[in-house]
C-alpha cells in the first residue's frame, strides 16, 4: 500500500499580531510551522504504515524553505519527501495549486491520499477535494476516524450536528480533521536520519507534465483585487468597578438598549 | 469560454432530512441583493429525494426561479452525485455567480464543483458585491487567521463561485405571496456516480438548540475556570432568555459541548447581545462575534484585547460581577412585576 500526504507550511497565525499604529501585519518572526489539519493527515498515515508495513510520501508546493517542513515529516517516520517548487508556480490560488499538484502526484504510484481538511492560513479547505477532481477519485473532506480495510477505507465524516460512516475503496483521498489524532513527536534519531540520511527530491516545472497556461499566478481563475486591514469600531466604555456598581451599570445599560 | 453568455445569481440551497437550512435562505437574501444590482434573477437549487414541500419556502424568501432536482441518489448527501446534477446545471443554465453555504457539506462540494467546470472560487466570504463598472464580484473574505481583509475577484471565469459561512448574510422576509417560477428538473445520474457508500449516519446533537438562533449570548472563555463557571453562566443564560456560547479553549478542555464553540473554527454569531466572560479576545473568536449588535465583556485583565471590540467593558471578576448581576435582575423583575 502507497500513501501520499500532502502537506503545507504556514506561518503561525495563532502568533500573528497587527501593528497598533499601522494596522498592518507583523510577520517577522513568526514561526513557520506544517499546518495542523496536516499534521493530523501524516500521523494518520504513519499509523496505517505500523500497521500494514504501507510506505508513505510527503509531498509539499511551496518556496525552498518548504523543505524544513519536509524534513520534519521525514522525522516523524516518512519515508519519502517531495518538494515541488519552481517560481513559475508561485501566486498559485487553489485552482491552480491543486492542478500543479496533482500533476505531480500523477507521477506517484498511490493508493490513498491524504490532504488536511485546511490550511490556517487561508482557510479554504479548498485544495483537497480539488486534488480529488483533477485525478477523478473519490473522496471524503472533513475526516475525523479512519479504519483501514482490504481494498477499502471505512472513514468517519464529520458534519455540523452528525457524522457519517462511509465506505470508499482504493485509489481516494481524504481530508483530515486535526481532531483525527494527537501527532507524535519527532525523535532525537529521526531528525538526525532527516537531515543525514534521507533526501528531498525536487521537481521544478520541467519535472511536470503540465499545461502551462494553467499553472502559478496566470493560470489562476481568482485574483487578489485589494488586501485590508479589518476597519475597528469605534472604541466602547472600559470600566473598572465594584461588582455590585458593575452590575447595576450594565442593567442601566441595557434597559437603556430596551435589552431589558 | 463567452463570460457575456453567463447570466442570473445563483444559490445551492442544502438541505438535511428534507429540510432546507438557514443559510441557503440566508443566500438568497444577499443574492437578492446581488441581482438587482445587475439586473437578472435569482435561482434557488435544490438536491434531495423528498423535497417538493420546501420549494415554496424558497420562493418565499426570495427565488424569482426555483430548480428542484429530486432523484434517489441525492437524498443523503455524497459528493461525486452532487458534483455531477450541479456541473449539468452550469452546462445548461450558465450562472454568472453561485453562491453556496460554507458548511461541512458546502466546503466539499463547492471546491470540487469549481475544479470541474474549471472557474474560481472564494471561500468563507464575509462581504459580497458588485464592481459597478463591470458588474464582477467582489468577494471580500479574512485571511491569516482573520489579521487581514482580501478582496477576491474572478474576472475571466463563469460562473464566479463563492462560499458564505452560515449567519453572515441575513434572510429577507418571508413572503408566501411571492410569485417563483419552479422548475422540476430531471437530470441522468449514472450509477458510477455512486462512488462511496454510507454505512450509518449518527446524529450527534439535538437539532434544537443552536447558539446562531439565539438573541442574547453569554459566552465563556478561559477565564471562567471550568464546568462549575458555565453553570453560573447558564443562570445568566437563562435569566436573560439566552444561550451559553464558548471560545475555544473552553471546547478544547470539554468544559462544555463543541457545538457552542463561537469563532473562526466554530460558529459566526450575531446576536442582540452578546456577553464575553472572562474571553481574551484572541482575533479567531473576535471573528465569530464581532457583528454582535451591542458587546458587553466582562475580563480581570484590562489589557485583554476582547475590551478593543466591546461597546461595554467591565474590568473585573466574572466571579463576582455575575452573581451580583443576576441578583440585579431579580429585583428588576420584581420591580416590573410589582409596576403590573
Amino acid at each position: 500500500m502507497k500513501i501520499v500526504v500532502c502537506i503545507k507550511q504556514v506561518p503561525n497565525t495563532s502568533e500573528v499580531k497587527l501593528d497598533p499604529v499601522t494596522g498592518t501585519l507583523i510577520r517577522e518572526g513568526i514561526p513557520s510551522i506544517i499546518n495542523p489539519d496536516d499534521k493530523a493527515g501524516l500521523e494518520a498515515a504513519l499509523r496505517i504504515k505500523e500497521k500494514t508495513g504501507a510506505k508513505v510520501c510527503a509531498i509539499t508546493m511551496g518556496p525552498p524553505q518548504a523543505e524544513k517542513a519536509l524534513r520534519e515529516a521525514l522525522a516523524m517516520g516518512v519515508d519519502e519527501a517531495i518538494l515541488v517548487t519552481d517560481r513559475k508556480f508561485g501566486g498559485a490560488d487553489t485552482w491552480a495549486t491543486s492542478f500543479t499538484l496533482a500533476a505531480a502526484i500523477r507521477k506517484l504510484n498511490y493508493d490513498l491520499i491524504i490532504t488536511g481538511r485546511q490550511a490556517i492560513d487561508g482557510d479554504t479547505a479548498q485544495v483537497g477535494p480539488q486534488i480529488a477532481e483533477h485525478l477523478k477519485l473519490p473522496s471524503v473532506s472533513y475526516v475525523e476516524g479512519i479504519q483501514v480495510k482490504d481494498g477499502h477505507l471505512i472513514v468517519k465524516r464529520q458534519y455540523e450536528d452528525r457524522y457519517h460512516m462511509i465506505k470508499v475503496h482504493f485509489p481516494c483521498l481524504i481530508t483530515a480533521l486535526s481532531e483525527l489524532n494527537e501527532p507524535r513527536y519527532m525523535t532525537p534519531g529521526g531528525v538526525f536520519d532527516a537531515y543525514r540520511e534521507k533526501e528531498i527530491t525536487v521537481w521544478t516545472l520541467e519535472d511536470l507534465d503540465v499545461d502551462r497556461t494553467q499553472i502559478g499566478l496566470k493560470g489562476s481563475p481568482t485574483k487578489v483585487y485589494k488586501s485590508f486591514a479589518k476597519q475597528l469600531k469605534p472604541a466602547g466604555t472600559v470600566l473598572t468597578l465594584d461588582p455590585e456598581e458593575a452590575a447595576s451599570y450594565l442593567v442601566e445599560k441595557l434597559k437603556e438598549k430596551h435589552i431589558l | 469560454m463567452n463570460i457575456e453568455d453567463y447570466k442570473g445569481v445563483f444559490v445551492f440551497v442544502e438541505q438535511v432530512d428534507n429540510v432546507v437550512s438557514n443559510v441557503g435562505l440566508e443566500l438568497i437574501g444577499k443574492a437578492s441583493d446581488l441581482a438587482q444590482q445587475i439586473g437578472t434573477k435569482v435561482t434557488a437549487v435544490l438536491l434531495g429525494k423528498n423535497i417538493e414541500s420546501e420549494y415554496k419556502k424558497l420562493g418565499a424568501y426570495g427565488a424569482d426561479v426555483v430548480v428542484g432536482v429530486a432523484h434517489p441518489m441525492l437524498e443523503i448527501y455524497k459528493t461525486e452525485p452532487y458534483t455531477h446534477v450541479l456541473a449539468e446545471l452550469i452546462k445548461e443554465y450558465k450562472p454568472e455567480i453561485f453562491l453556496f453555504g460554507a458548511t461541512a457539506l458546502g466546503r466539499d462540494l463547492a471546491p470540487r464543483v469549481s475544479s470541474r467546470v474549471q472557474t474560481g472560487l472564494t471561500a468563507d466570504c464575509t462581504v459580497l458585491e458588485i464592481e459597478e463598472e463591470t458588474n464582477h464580484l467582489l468577494a471580500t473574505r479574512p485571511a491569516f487567521g482573520g489579521n487581514v481583509m482580501a478582496t477576491i475577484i474572478c474576472p475571466k471565469h463563469r460562473p464566479q463561485m463563492a462560499t458564505v459561512r452560515p449567519g453572515v448574510m441575513e434572510m429577507r422576509p418571508y413572503d408566501e405571496s411571492r410569485p417563483f417560477e419552479l422548475i422540476q428538473k430531471e437530470i441522468d445520474i449514472p450509477a458510477s456516480c455512486d462512488n462511496v457508500e454510507i454505512l450509518e449516519v449518527v446524529k450527534t446533537k439535538s437539532t434544537s438548540a443552536d447558539i446562531q438562533e439565539a438573541p442574547i449570548l453569554v459566552s465563556g472563555g478561559r477565564g471562567v475556570g471550568g464546568k462549575e463557571g458555565f453553570a453560573l453562566l447558564e443562570q445568566v443564560a437563562s435569566k436573560l432568555g439566552g444561550m451559553v456560547s464558548a471560545s475555544r479553549a473552553c471546547t478544547d478542555e470539554n468544559w462544555i459541548e463543541k457545538d457552542r464553540q463561537v469563532g473562526q473554527t466554530g460558529k459566526t454569531v450575531r446576536p442582540k447581545l452578546y456577553i464575553a466572560c472572562g474571553i481574551s479576545g484572541a482575533i479567531q473568536h473576535v471573528a465569530g462575534m464581532e457583528e454582535s449588535e451591542l458587546i458587553v465583556a466582562i475580563n480581570k485583565d484590562e489589557t485583554a484585547s476582547i475590551f478593543d471590540v466591546a461597546d461595554i467593558g467591565l474590568v473585573g471578576d466574572l466571579h463576582k460581577i455575575l452573581p451580583a448581576f443576576l441578583e440585579e435582575l431579580s429585583k428588576t423583575e420584581h420591580a416590573n412585576s410589582a409596576l403590573k
